[in-house]
This record gives C-alpha cells, structure tokens and sequence, in this order.
C-alpha cells in the first residue's frame, strides 16, 4: 500500500493542496508567490471568460446527459433485443472509443473541413463559426464516446433477469414499457453511477476543444478547463488558474458527494 | 420492432409464454436491425472515409471528399510515417505505455492485496479517499505538478511522464483489483499460511496466479489510457524527439503542412496499434471497460 500512497501524495494530493493555497496567491508558475487572499475569486465572480466557459460547460454537461445516454440506453437495449451478430455490433460500436482524441479531431477536421469536406459542400465552416462550434465540437466528443455507454450499458442489462421480462410480457407490456419499467429500474445503479460520471467527466472535458477550436473563435467554444489552460501557460497566471481548478474541484466534489451519499443510503434500490 | 409489438397484446396463456421468451432474450424484428445497422454506420463511417483521405491525392480529396481513392497512394503513408516522425513517437509511446502498465500493476497490486487481506485499520476511509482523488479535475493541480516536476528534473522526461500516469491511473486500477482480490478465497492463503509461506510468498505464490486474469483488462485499459492520453503529454513533453505519438500527431497537424491526406495517414498510423490490440483481446478489453463503467 505504501507505494500507492507516496505515488498518490507526489502526484495528486500535494500538488492539489499546493493549488488550493496557490489560488490565494498571485503567482506566475515559477518563482515566489505573494498572497492576495480571495482577490483571484473575486476577480473571477466578475470575469466574463469565466462566465462564459461556465456556461458552455453547462450546456455541454446538459448534451452529455442527454444525446449519449440515449444512444448508448438505445444501443444496449436493441442489442438484448437481437440473437444474431450481438457481438460484433458491440465490438465496432466500441471502435471509436479506442480511436485517440486527436485522431478523432483529425478525422472530424477532415470530414467537416471548409476546403476538403463536408463544410465545402454544404458552405458551412462547422468548426470556425461562433454558433456552430460548439455543438460540433461536443458531436465530435459524443462520437467517440456514446459506443462506450453502450458497452457498459449492455453489460448492465445482461445481468437483469429474464423472468422480469416474461411477466411483463405477460401483462402485456410493449417493448417500450419493458423498457421503462423492467430495464431502466433494474440498472438504476449503474444509470446513476454514469449520469454522475458524465457531470464530472463534462466538467473536465479538454482535449477536444483544445485540439480543434483551443476556446475559439471568440471564446464561444472555451471551457473551465481550456481557460485555466492558457491563464496557467500562455498568461503565466498560475493562482488565477488554479482558483479556476479549486471551482471545479468543488463541482466535483458536490458531484461525488452526491454519489457516495446515494451509495451509503441505497438511494437508487428501491 | 413489429415482431415485438405482435407479441404483446396476447391473450391465451400459451401464446404469451412464447411472446415472452422471444422478446426478453431476442426476437428483435427488422426495425431494430436498421436502427443498430444506422448506429453501426456512424461508428464506422467517418473511420473509413479517414482511411480513403489517406490513400488520396491532394487534388483528388478536395473534389471527391468521401468516394473510395480511384488509384490508392500507400506512398502517403510513407511521407506521413516521415514527417510526422512517427518511428520516435511510437517508440516513445512503447516506453511509456510498458512503462505505466507495469508500474500501475506492481503499485495497484500491492495497495490492492493490502487493502483486501491485511485489514489495516481506516481501509473503508482510504477507498474513499482513492474515489474522491481519481475524480479530482486533473487540471487543478496540473500547474504546481508541473513546477514540481521542473524542480526534480522530471520535466521533458518520459520517466517523468511514466510517474505522473502512475498517480493517475493507478487509484482506479486498485480499487477495481481489490473487489477482484475480495473475491478470492480465504482458505486458500491460510492453507498457504499453515504450511510455513510469509506474507511475501503468499502474495506471489497464491494471490497473483489467481488474481492474474483480474490483472489483464486492467493492464490493458492502462495501456489505452496512457497511449491515448493528451494533456499531461503536451504539457510534459516539450523535447520533440521525445514526443509520445499522440503529441507527435498533434505537432504534425499544427505543422507548416496542411496536407489533409498526410494527417489521414499519419493518423491511421496511430491508431492501427490500439486497434489490432483491441481487436485481438477483445473480451478482456470490454471486460476491463464496463467493469470501470459500472462503479464501486
């Protein structure tokens, strides 16, 4: 155990109380920091960027929740519905998941591109317009990502009990009522563990933003965590930074709150 | 979904039974086949219109965007492979991928068998704390990790970058392992114990080649953690003769060349590692994913 922990302390838990106490200061990245107590906390409560990555997270966080969770609800439970070729559905939904984010970029850049793509034929630059971007960049992200909902998902249903199914049947409930009430019910846990896990992981999205739009054009695509990425590197403004990261860590810890809360009271066994 | 809905509204008790058995374990009709066929062409699609930008000409993707190449360039894959400096970047990612596979097995292992076997006190508490620190956003403490590093000539290494995986990948890594561990039977270390083996020998002797197939997906969601990953690697590695190849990618793409094809091919080329690992352990691969996927 004593390797996992001196790892743990190194890498994340020092690092993380030296941001929380970093966010006080006024600091550069190198060099010595000089402590200005809550001033970068309330230069952010005023701080249109951080407003606006706010939101966009937002409304990211809100499209995960819906558009993948469907998809991957859907897949899993038309994949029960199938005796033939179950396997290999699962295995090419998946395919896209184990695709490297800047491959995936690169493979949307060249699909949508205004010179070479779509974007030319249907005179639109998806990823150079303020009101496209960001749906675009988040249907970039969903595509490598809703194969894996499905996977757990299926998983998650393969444990559920035939005879739920057959009595339903027997009352005569559709497909759709089987659905809701024999499948959604019976992987309540794991609905739940993902609908908190998306929050969480929409709160720290980064790579696809930062490889196709890095926060542009105009802002309208940047993130809490593209912000903090270029106050940290590019303004050399490592406390104002990291007092963005302690806000998302609070997001995630009000989220993880939630969820150990839920666990510990059997919240989602009724 | 007709067969499905046919099956439904059933009145004789015979007819329902055989309704029932269909729709719960298949008997999914053809609407279903075309909605999973739909979802299958956009898993698929965009991939292979990737692969055919790659084995065109210049010219010939700006007039036909998505038709198969009339006459294949495999050479593009050549000029990418060149100067897009793949042989460094895949080499460098084969250090770092075997690297924070091996070491997050070695540290997950050990914290895992400790926490599963030697009932140290505070172990529900430090479960806890492994969940909350591997949901904690990694860019908050990316900043005083990187000034860290700086200072302990850890900065533009690959052991650097192996180390700060490590710590990243390995608090999921233990607490999966240690509900694997859980699962192993008591009576067989004590027997173990009983005929004179220490704590060592019992780890090596009788958890590890029982623990060993609980160790295979886990080893290999690490690895496309660590060969995917994009944030620690731009932010760690300036050196670009020590680029991992998901960095290296990103450069070529910032690069003077806007060459669509050569990113097609350079892309392909990283991917096709990933892939045909995936491919081949399949199972293990989906196993280690939805094990993660389903929570504590």
């Amino acid at each position: 155990m004593l390797p996992l922990i001196v790892i743990n302390v190194l890498v994340v838990l020092g690092p993380s109380v030296f941001a929380l106490y970093s966010s006080f200061t006024e600091w550069s990245g190198t060099g010595a920091a000089r402590w200005v107590g809550l001033a970068n906390y309330a230069e952010l409560a005023g701080d249109p960027e951080f407003h606006a990555a706010l939101w966009h997270n937002i409304l990211w966080t809100a499209f995960f929740l819906v558009v993948p969770m469907a998809m991957g609800l859907f897949g899993a439970f038309a994949l029960t519905r199938i005796r033939r070729f179950r396997l290999l559905f699962r295995v090419v939904y998946f395919v896209p998941y184990i695709v490297a984010s800047v491959v995936t970029a690169a493979i949307w850049q060249n699909l949508l591109s205004p010179d070479v793509g779509l974007g030319k034929v249907a005179g639109l630059n998806f990823f150079g317009s303020t009101t496209l971007a960001l749906p675009t960049v988040a249907f970039v992200n969903n595509w490598a990502w809703w194969g894996f909902l499905v996977v757990v998902f299926l998983a998650a249903m393969q444990g559920v009990d035939p005879h739920l199914y057959e009595a339903a049947a027997l009352d005569g409930a559709g497909p759709f009522r089987q659905f809701w009430s024999v499948t959604l019910p019976s992987i309540r846990p794991t609905f739940m563990f993902l609908g908190l896990m998306t929050i969480i992981w929409s709160f720290l999205s980064f790579d696809y933003v930062y490889v196709l739009t890095q926060g542009g054009p105009a802002g309208t695509t940047d993130v809490l965590s593209t912000l903090l990425y270029r106050e940290a590197f590019a303004s050399l403004r490592a406390g104002y930074a990291s007092a963005i990261g302690v806000v998302m860590a609070l997001i995630s810890g009000v989220v993880v709150g939630v969820y150990l809360v839920m666990r510990s009271r059997k919240a989602w066994a009724i | 979904m007709t067969a499905m809905t046919t099956g439904a509204p059933v009145t004789g008790s015979t007819r329902a039974d055989t309704a029932a058995r269909g729709s719960a374990t298949g008997g999914g009709g053809p609407f279903v086949y075309v909605m999973l066929c739909l979802l299958l062409l956009f898993a698929l699609g965009p991939l292979v219109i990737f692969v055919f930008s790659a084995l065109k000409t210049q010219s010939e993707l700006a007039t036909s965007p998505l038709s198969v190449p009339l006459t294949p360039q495999w050479h593009n894959f050549v000029t990418a492979w060149q100067q897009a400096n793949m042989s460094a970047g895949l080499l460098n990612s084969l250090i770092v991928v075997a690297g924070t596979v091996a070491g997050v097995c070695v540290i997950a292992g050990c914290a895992a068998y400790a926490m599963a076997r030697l009932d140290l006190p505070g172990a529900g508490t430090f479960t806890t704390y492994l969940l909350v620190t591997s949901s904690l956003p990694t860019q908050m403490f990316l900043v005083p990790l990187f000034y860290l590093w700086t200072r302990l000539n850890l900065y533009d290494t690959l052991f650097g970058l192996i180390v700060v995986y490590w710590g990243l990948f390995s608090p999921f890594a233990t607490l999966l392992l240690r509900s694997f561990m859980l699962g192993i039977p008591r009576e067989l270390e004590e027997a173990a114990r009983i005929d004179g083996a220490g704590e060592l020998r019992v780890l090596f002797r009788v958890i590890l080649p029982i623990a060993a197939p609980g160790f295979l997906p886990i080893a290999l969601v690490t690895a496309l953690a660590s060969y995917n990953e994009f944030l620690f690697a731009v932010t760690f590695i300036q050196d670009s003769a020590k680029l991992p190849v998901s960095t290296a990618f990103f450069s070529f793409q910032q690069g003077f060349s806007q060459d669509y094809t050569l990113f097609g091919a350079a892309g392909v080329i990283m991917v096709l590692p990933m892939l045909l690992l995936f491919l081949a352990l399949q199972r293990r691969f989906i196993e280690g994913v939805s094990t993660s996927g389903l929570g504590g």
